[in-house]
């Protein structure tokens, strides 16, 4: 199991667009991933989940991945915060 | 024959009969279901309709107003696509053996219930987005249609309000012009109006009574006049179609490239004031924008904008433009332009004065924080920088220095930025007799001949007494022009003209000759100029 911490730097916090987006990351693999923050969990690849879980800016989140890649996962996880969100 | 007066959105004159639009409730019943697999299939057909008829929605939005308008249509896909939407009505159908529509239309209301109580007005606002996606699949089940289809003859749309996406979605072949009771002038569904280029009225009284009516919008005057007496409608009928022979000259030019008869390809901008400008960027068809006057942020407010609110506003500006070239000017206040707080002193020559970037470079807290909010926004679209009011190129490496050490912090704090290109207004001689030397600097000069004929002729421009001798033709000026277009070449630069010159249908053709890579004229000069730019021959 990989985790990473990352705090929402968009102004609007995770909205629809960009998580969209990840929805469409995650499914590229096999991994388990997941986002904590707010008090909730969601998985990442569930698109009303992830919105619903009401991230706003200057939140800090923790991504979890699990599974046969999880290290790609994570970096892939990463990659997608810091340039989207 | 009766006249309603509302407020303007676009010019123009639309004549038609009025079709009264109104939401129409959406009835759902229960009804039990014996075979559950066929109810399931049901629900999977309209679902992949609905998805089909969203990105098809997606794709005319993103031609007719641009990417992030288009935005929502795609987001909707993505939700009906939803694992838990979906698990939740499959799951209904089911559990309860009941009809798809109302598992549709139970799951949208539960997940549109949670968007609501949530605390964030973003989230809160999605609530409506979800009930848009299950009524369309309920719409879609009960074999109805939406606002999508207005019916054979084009028509004038009235009604209370419309939401940004009913106005895209409608077949604009068919709509003529829209009246609503509702909305403002600043709202998304009147930048729509103006973008799709279609006479629009708001703040009428709008009821049932006038479907079906004759009626003329007359955009110049902010008046629809309902059932009017033969005389009026010939009168409109006249002046309709005088505009439409006017509008089509143009319209044609559309879409066409900014190109020489010999290939030489033009940059043809346009020069805005505000965020609000840009939908007539965007009607006009510019390439890009060459001159966004960033003063706006700071002559409409009491004390300095924040780097937050300069981070929005130039922010949604490089969205809107998807991707389109974006030249922002930073600060150029002083002379003309005053913001009390700035505390100022009177000048006896202010033309002369402690202006634009003399103020910043001597404030540098002040510059900061615009180079940061505008560093901020380059990870979002196409930006340049251009720095107004330079005599020296010490004041150019000043200034470099400051955008990089802004650029190491990012990097050391890992906030995104974009690939930027820097380039200065070329408006005083001295900037001109330096040219050679500036190039070596910079991506690109533009000139602002206003300032660049005031100075080159020591003529004040605001004194009305010398307007007979202010000659923006004088060779004196264009010989300036002439030697900046030569040395921005040699130093590497592109060299674009954003004053009132470059506007100037009698000069363009002589300006492309030469050199001039860009020109930034005000939205309604854009294809004007385009014209002239597609019938030039520059050898």
């Amino acid at each position: 199991m990989k985790t990473i911490k990352y705090t929402i730097q968009d102004e609007l916090g995770i909205h629809a667009r960009p998580a969209g987006v990840l929805v469409k990351e995650v499914k590229k693999f096999q991994s388990k991933i997941t986002l904590e923050g707010n008090g909730k969990t969601a998985e990442a690849g569930k698109l009303l989940a992830v919105m619903g879980m009401g991230i706003k800016h200057g939140t800090e989140i923790t991504i979890t991945a699990e599974g046969p890649d999880e290290d790609e996962a994570i970096a892939a996880m990463e990659t997608f915060f810091k340039e989207n969100l | 024959m009766e006249t309603y007066t509302g407020k303007s959105i676009l010019k123009g004159i639309a004549i038609g009969r009025i079709l009264f639009y109104s939401k129409e409730e959406q009835v759902v019943q229960r009804r039990s279901v014996q075979d559950v697999d066929a109810e399931k299939d049901r629900y999977e057909q309209a679902k992949e309709t609905a998805v089909r008829q969203l990105n098809e929605l997606y794709e005319k939005a993103l031609k007719e107003v641009g990417e992030v308008n288009a935005a929502i249509f795609e987001v909707h896909a993505m939700m009906l696509e939803d694992e838990d939407f979906n698990d939740s009505i499959l799951n209904m159908i089911e559990g309860q053996k009941v009809n798809a529509e109302y598992a549709v239309a139970a799951t949208g209301d539960n997940f549109s219930q949670m968007f609501a109580q949530m605390e964030d007005e973003y989230f809160q606002a999605r609530s409506a987005d979800i009930k848009d996606i299950a009524e369309r699949v309920v719409r879609i089940l009960q074999g109805r249609s939406g606002v999508d289809t207005l019916g054979e003859e084009p028509v004038i749309l009235a009604a209370k309000d419309l939401a940004p996406s009913e106005t895209v979605q409608m077949d604009k072949s068919k709509l003529l012009g829209f009246v609503t009771e509702l909305g403002s002038s600043n709202s998304h569904t009147a930048i729509l109006a103006r973008t799709m280029n279609i006479p629009a009225l708001i703040g009428i009284p709008v009821g049932e009574d006038l479907n079906g009516k004759m009626a003329v919008i007359d955009g110049n005057k902010g008046e629809l006049i309902v059932d009017p007496d033969k005389v009026v409608l010939e009168e409109y009928r006249g002046r309709q179609e005088e505009q439409r022979r006017q509008r089509e000259l143009l319209q044609e030019l559309k879409g066409k490239e900014d190109i020489t008869l010999d290939g030489k390809h033009i940059k043809l901008f346009a020069n805005i004031g505000s965020v609000g400008d840009i939908a007539k960027v965007l009607e006009n068809d510019a390439d890009g924008i060459g001159l966004f006057r960033s003063e706006f942020l700071y002559l409409e407010k009491q004390d300095y904008p924040t780097e937050e609110e300069q981070f929005q506003a130039y922010r949604s500006a490089l969205e809107m433009m998807a991707g389109r070239k974006v030249v922002i000017r930073t600060l150029d206040i002083g002379a003309d332009k005053q913001a009390d707080y700035f505390q100022l002193d009177h000048e006896e020559n202010p033309a002369m004065g402690y202006r634009a970037i003399r103020i910043c470079l001597d404030r540098p807290e002040v510059f900061k924080t615009q180079l940061r909010a505008l560093l901020r926004a380059s990870a979002y679209g196409n930006l340049a920088i251009m720095y107004p009011m330079i005599i020296s190129v010490d004041e150019v490496r000043k200034i470099k220095r400051i955008v990089a050490s802004i650029q190491a912090e990012f990097d050391a704090g890992e906030i995104p930025y974009g690939k930027i290109e820097q380039g200065i207004m070329i408006e005083t001689p001295a900037a001109v007799m330096i040219s050679r030397e500036l190039a070596e600097e910079v991506d690109f000069f533009s000139i602002g001949t206003n300032d660049l004929t005031q100075y080159t002729l020591a003529i004040d421009r605001q004194n009305a007494k010398l307007d007979n001798i202010y000659d923006s033709h004088h060779p004196a000026v264009l010989r300036m022009i002439q030697m900046t277009v030569e040395n921005g070449h040699k130093g590497g630069c592109w060299v674009g003209i954003c004053g009132e010159l470059g506007a100037d249908t009698s000069l363009t053709e002589d300006f492309l000759k030469m050199g001039v890579d860009e020109l930034s004229v005000s939205p309604a000069q854009v294809l004007p100029i385009r014209k002239i730019i597609r019938n030039t021959r520059l050898l």
